[in-house]
């Protein structure tokens, strides 16, 4: 499932720009699909400087460890604690109750660089591939 | 199966030991004694011998069957290591005898092991020494880390970050990270090598060194490593040679000549000592002339009329990294291991190694998507994409796998893969147990497509089937097997 209006990375991250230039990001449900049973979620502390295409977490599953990578560069604002306990509400539900980080950016240029929705099926679909 | 505590009856004993040894008992200062005897089992000889082999019945080794685990290099152990390790003369050493002011004459055979393991090793990789006191793979990572760290340090470097490739194993950046770097990812390219481009991008000032493995983890040999290793010297930085993947070069290449300047082997992967559950491995590490300062104390040194003796006088090393010299056994198996093959022998286990994987590699290519063709090394990595269509996941293959008597594979490393199924089979099976092997997973292919239901049930014939995965990475219960 890839939704529409959100902007997403090579990595498999999804972004939303909310008002304000907040930029809320989480993993795809794609991702979660990969993963398989998620077991450990390291999430960003709030305050956090990130920058674009560099690791914010780290997201363990049965399979494998691998970082999270902000999509975007700016500073953590919030986090969603509870989902560090709640792998069920990340599996079920990764676009919207399953977010991670929200992040202050400089304005809606920050996303300018990240996939769209068509794009990231493309890229999606290619690594399924056989 | 209950724990061997559950099974205890009080006043049970297997043996009794003698009260007559002429020996005056042990003062021992009475605020020192226990209050309370230790919890210990007490069973019978019998009940002993029953729970552990029962264990072990329930257990798969090397001595039972294939195991194909990628990038482990589960290569069957001689039991000729054993024998040697077993003599009363190197068995019996106490420790702490080296340290006795007339101990060191006691022990010259040991130390002559050691003093030659370290030439032969540097001679195989290319280097100028080894210390050979790690205890395991990513001790020796750590150990080599610290070098380096060491290294820029004298010289005045500022350096904080190390290079890994993606396709790494884990191992790297978390031992990286423990000795203080940051971790800067260096990408794959399209045919599975390191992206030298990406390389380039990511050299600057700041780069203490490089750590890699070649052949990578795709079983792939990176046959720009030269120039790469000349690129990370621009920047005064230093190049790791992760061993894991040492087996398909011995006798044919040397780190050392590709522009390594530290190496680190695993004994219990490509020099056929047992790979522990956990432990005890052993993990030495080689360095080139300008690090051979900061090697840990002890070393073995030799002098002039032939005697050995453990050098403590090493002002500029890291320091203590393990009790003692290492796992001394460990190192006198693989010492065995490679006396008895000798040079000739070397040569034919990186010979075979390499057959052995693309034989599997061209026989399974018609079944299993390849997502890198060409030459492998010592092991080839598919991928279940094929088998996904039907609901079957590379962990369905490796539990069907089992069902049929063989350990399975790696699977879902390296992460670079989807759906990875990483072979290695290591130059000791005979052609007989790769075609039983490879027959299997034709089979296996086969039903995915007519009756995957009957793959995403396996394995059915042992003593558990599917475990809890998530709860046990989550909720460890190391204590009971109920």
């Amino acid at each position: 499932m890839i939704l529409e209006n959100l902007k997403y990375s090579k990595t498999h991250e999804w972004v939303r720009l909310d008002e304000g230039n907040f930029a809320v990001m989480g993993i795809t449900d794609y991702a979660v699909q990969q993963l398989g049973d998620i077991v450990f979620l390291d999430l960003p502390k709030i305050g956090a400087k990130v920058t674009e295409g560099q690791p914010l977490g780290v997201i363990e599953s049965v399979k494998a460890a691998v970082d999270l990578y902000s999509p975007v560069t700016g500073e953590v604002v919030e986090v969603n604690a509870p989902l560090a306990n709640d792998f069920e509400t990340l599996a079920k539900d990764p676009y919207s109750a399953g977010w991670m980080a929200k992040i202050r950016v400089a304005g809606a240029d920050a996303l300018k660089h990240l996939l769209s929705a068509a794009e990231y099926q493309k890229l999606a679909e290619g690594e399924a591939k056989p | 199966m209950r724990v061997i505590f559950d099974k205890s009856v009080p006043g049970r004993i297997g043996v009794r030991p003698s009260r007559q040894t002429g020996c005056p008992p042990p003062h021992i200062e009475p605020k020192l004694l226990r209050e309370q005897p230790a919890a210990l089992p007490e069973l019978s000889e019998m009940d002993v011998v029953r729970h552990f082999t029962g264990l072990s019945r329930r257990n798969f080794g090397l001595d039972l069957g294939f195991y194909p685990l990628g990038s482990c290099t589960m290569k069957y152990n001689p039991k000729l290591n054993e024998r040697v390790a077993a003599l009363p003369g190197f068995a019996e050493l106490h420790p702490l005898l080296p340290q006795l002011p007339t101990g060191e004459r006691l022990v010259q055979g040991a130390l002559a092991v050691l003093h030659d393991m370290d030439r032969l090793l540097s001679e195989i990789c290319g280097m100028a020494a080894f210390t050979l006191q790690p205890l395991a793979g990513a001790h020796g990572e750590l150990t080599g880390v610290m070098m380096i760290a060491a290294y820029h340090k004298e010289r005045g470097n500022r350096k904080t970050t190390l290079l890994i490739p993606d396709s790494a194993h884990g191992t790297n950046p978390a031992s990286a990270a423990i000795a203080g770097y940051e971790v800067r990812a260096i990408p794959s390219d399209a045919d599975g090598r390191m992206d030298v481009a990406a390389l380039k991008d990511a050299l600057d000032a700041s780069v203490a060194g490089l750590m890699m493995t070649n052949p990578n983890t795709l079983g792939l040999f990176e046959p720009r490593v030269r120039e790469i290793a000349d690129l990370v010297h621009s920047v005064d930085g230093l190049m790791y040679y992760d061993g894991a993947n040492l087996n398909p070069l011995l006798g044919r290449c040397r780190p050392g000549d590709m522009g390594f300047d530290l190496v680190h082997i695993n004994l219990h992967k490509t020099f056929s000592t047992p790979h522990g559950g956990g432990g005890p491995g052993a993990g030495p590490v080689g360095v080139s002339a300008k690090l051979v300062d900061f090697l840990p104390v002890s070393l073995v040194k030799e002098r002039p009329d032939g005697s050995f003796f453990l050098d403590y006088d090493c002002p500029k090393s890291i320091g203590y990294i393990a009790p003692f010299y290492g796992n001394f056994g460990i190192v006198l198996r693989a010492y065995a291991y490679l006396l008895s093959l000798g040079k000739e022998g070397l040569l034919r286990v990186s010979e075979h190694a390499t057959l052995n994987a693309n034989y599997l590699k061209e026989r399974l290519k018609p079944f299993y998507d390849l997502p890198k063709p060409g030459v492998c090394k010592h092991e080839c990595v598919f991928s279940a994409k094929r088998q996904v269509v039907h609901g079957v996941h590379a962990l369905d293959l490796a539990k069907a796998l089992i069902d049929r008597g063989f350990h399975p594979p790696t699977v879902y490393f390296p992460i670079t893969i989807p759906e990875a199924i990483m072979i290695e089979p290591t130059e000791t099976e005979s052609k007989e147990t790769l075609d039983a092997f490879i027959e299997a997973m034709i089979e296996i292919a086969k039903l995915a497509e007519t009756n995957p239901e009957e793959i995403v049930s396996c394995p059915k014939t042992t003593v558990v089937g599917r475990l809890d995965e998530t709860r046990a990475a989550r909720q460890p219960d190391l204590a009971s097997l109920d």
